[in-house]
């Protein structure tokens, strides 16, 4: 099940129509100061369109800094990220990133929330409605229009976050721990609800977790990030055939070989920690 | 059968409402059951002033408090227009003009009350302006934050004292240096507080403004000054009792009229009790003033959680 990570070249590189493609990213943050610290280093990945991709990796191991680097709210310290074949230089709205916290606007109501993007362009407030109805059928809160975010559950408001993402028909979805501070039923809710989206709207998903069940349940390709400074340890391919059967021997398998790839990571991490600690 | 209604009978008739012994009056029931919490700290506000009221005039009747230097409430509140007729604000500098002449005791009071509060009003308005839209400035352009940042932080610990004589130099004596004292005494802090409440803004929401394609000036205008608002509020309200504070140092230079100049004369003319009856005024007016700012909260930040005693279950 492991695909083996070929280099491409770089005249693949740029005529490709990869949905997000990395050659060699590297960030280090303060750099050229005491406190600078390597959080990615050489990262080659390639993001098919209408792909779901996971991320998964001990915690402090770049994951969710390389889909801030993808969204473009952070730049690259080295290589190059492209997407559709335009250099990422700046955040662009065929990108949108969901955050594990509530990110929702609290003035606003709900559907003013999930319009916000569609009034930085500029549209009317009727036509603006009309599309925020839409999107909050879509994720099957149309009740809540007019409610404000602190009126609403994790769930519901991971689930506004979602509509207001999908009103900019972004191209690539990018969400970073969208349902860690979840419950356990809530979240397999969202997972399922994420599912139905996904395949709606055709966008391909980079969805950062360290819940090895997430990724088996969600994912076309995981890929597995070793401890800081992250880098690719592996790309492991999901055929599980959708919808899927999460108890099924092949599921089992797949739980198993991540786990056993996280295992060695986590505790490098861990070790990293202490040493740390102890010079400290 | 007659019901008489007291305030601590609103829960028994309320429930004898809900049982059907009386004929149902449910918007009367509604009105008392939310006028209740209210009553219930109208109630505990009375008892707290009373408390400090009751100990300084047992004191007074023990005779350890001397009525000459520290006249016990009743004293300096019993007999207002006896009071009141040091604010007379028409007469003072007038010559051939009746002492009864000009506004009631009452009416001079009032005007005094006005004079100062008209000055801590215009000293906050134009403070939270100024220094607001400079925190900002601070923040959106970097070249204003280095030119101006190291200045503010330089000059923002000078006591308000410390301007008394500026203010007098430049604006001479009336409203203007007064206000100008309110101002300066707000301006650096606000200043810095805004750049502070702008710092402390969720990541989260900016980043979900870039993604969405928000420029700099959108950001600004849509996502951080209404993020920073409520903060801003408190730092105003903060900021009001320090503008009641300073007001009266600055009037105490020579305004027309003001509870600045009245704290001066009773100084100059020994008078305790003015002095106390004056105290209580202020006291009054910033208890108004932060209810109103208080109201302004509510209803322009509709949606910041009321906070209600956190820790009281502790």
């Amino acid at each position: 099940m492991v695909s083996d990570i070929k280099p491409h070249s770089s005249a693949d590189f740029h005529s490709s129509n990869h949905a997000v493609a990395c050659r060699g990213v590297s960030k280090v943050w303060n750099e050229d100061t005491p406190r600078a610290h390597e959080a990615l280093r050489d990262i080659d990945l390639d993001i098919r369109p209408g792909e779901f991709v996971a991320f998964l990796g001990p915690s402090g191991c770049g994951k969710s800094t390389l889909l801030y680097l993808i969204a473009g709210l952070e730049d690259t310290t080295g290589g190059e990220i492209r997407s559709f074949d335009e250099r990422v230089s700046t955040p662009s709205p065929d990108r949108s990133l969901i955050f594990q916290e509530t990110s929702l606007f609290p003035w606003l109501t709900v559907w003013q929330n999930v319009s916000f993007g569609l009034s930085i362009r500029g549209m009317g407030a009727d036509e603006r409605k009309d599309i925020a109805r839409k999107a909050l059928q879509r994720v099957g809160l149309a009740e809540a229009m007019d409610k404000r975010p602190d009126e609403l559950s994790g769930g519901m408001r991971q689930r506004v976050a979602v509509a207001r993402a999908l009103t900019m028909r972004p191209k690539v979805l990018l969400m970073d721990e969208p349902f860690a501070a979840l419950d356990v039923q809530t979240r397999q809710k969202m997972q399922d609800f994420l599912l139905d989206v996904w395949q709606d709207s055709g966008a391909s998903v980079l969805f950062v977790t360290h819940h090895i069940d997430e990724a088996v349940a969600l994912a076309d390709r995981v890929v597995v990030f070793t401890a800081r400074p992250g880098r690719i340890k592996t790309i492991v391919q999901n055929d599980l055939p959708r919808p899927r059967d999460l108890f099924s021997r092949e599921a089992e398998g797949l739980r198993r070989q991540l786990t056993e790839l996280l295992r060695d990571e986590v505790d490098r991490a861990f070790a990293e920690q202490e040493a740390l600690r102890e010079t400290a | 059968m007659t019901i008489v209604v007291s305030s601590s009978d609103t829960r028994s008739l309320a429930k004898g409402t809900a049982s059907g012994l009386r004929p149902p009056a449910p918007r009367r029931s509604a009105r008392m059951r939310a006028l209740a919490p209210i009553l219930s700290r109208i109630g505990w506000a009375m008892a707290s002033i009373g408390l400090f009221a009751g100990l300084w005039e047992l004191l007074w009747l023990v005779g350890l408090a001397d009525p000459k230097l520290l006249p016990p409430p009743h004293v300096f509140l019993g007999n207002f227009a006896d009071q009141a007729k040091f604010f007379n604000t028409a007469t003072r500098w007038q010559i051939g003009v009746a002492a009864n002449a000009g506004p009631s005791p009452f009416q001079a009071v009032m005007i005094t009350v006005g004079a100062t509060g008209g000055r801590v009003i215009a000293g906050l308005i134009i403070a939270s302006v100024l220094a607001i839209t400079l925190g900002v400035l601070v923040r959106y352009f970097a070249l204003v934050e280095k030119l101006v940042l190291p200045t503010v932080t330089l000059l923002s610990p000078v006591s308000p004292i410390a301007w008394l004589p500026v203010a007098i130099f430049v604006f001479g004596i009336g409203n203007a240096p007064a206000i100008f004292m309110v101002v300066v005494a707000l301006f650096f802090h606000m200043v810095l507080s805004t750049i502070t409440q702008i710092d402390g803004v969720n990541r989260n929401l900016i980043n979900v403004a870039r993604t969405m394609g928000a420029t700099k000036w959108q950001i600004y205008k849509r996502v951080i000054v209404p993020a920073i608002l409520p903060g801003l509020l408190m730092v105003l309200r903060l900021n009001m009792f320090g503008a009641w504070m300073v007001v009266l140092i600055a009037e105490s230079t020579g305004v027309g009229f003001g509870l600045g100049q009245v704290i001066t004369m009773a100084r100059n003319t020994f008078n305790p009790s003015l002095v106390f009856f004056t105290i209580a005024l202020i006291g009054l007016l910033g208890f108004l003033s932060d209810w109103l700012l208080r109201l302004v909260q509510k209803r322009l930040l509709y949606w910041v959680p009321q906070a209600t005693g956190g820790l009281r279950g502790l």
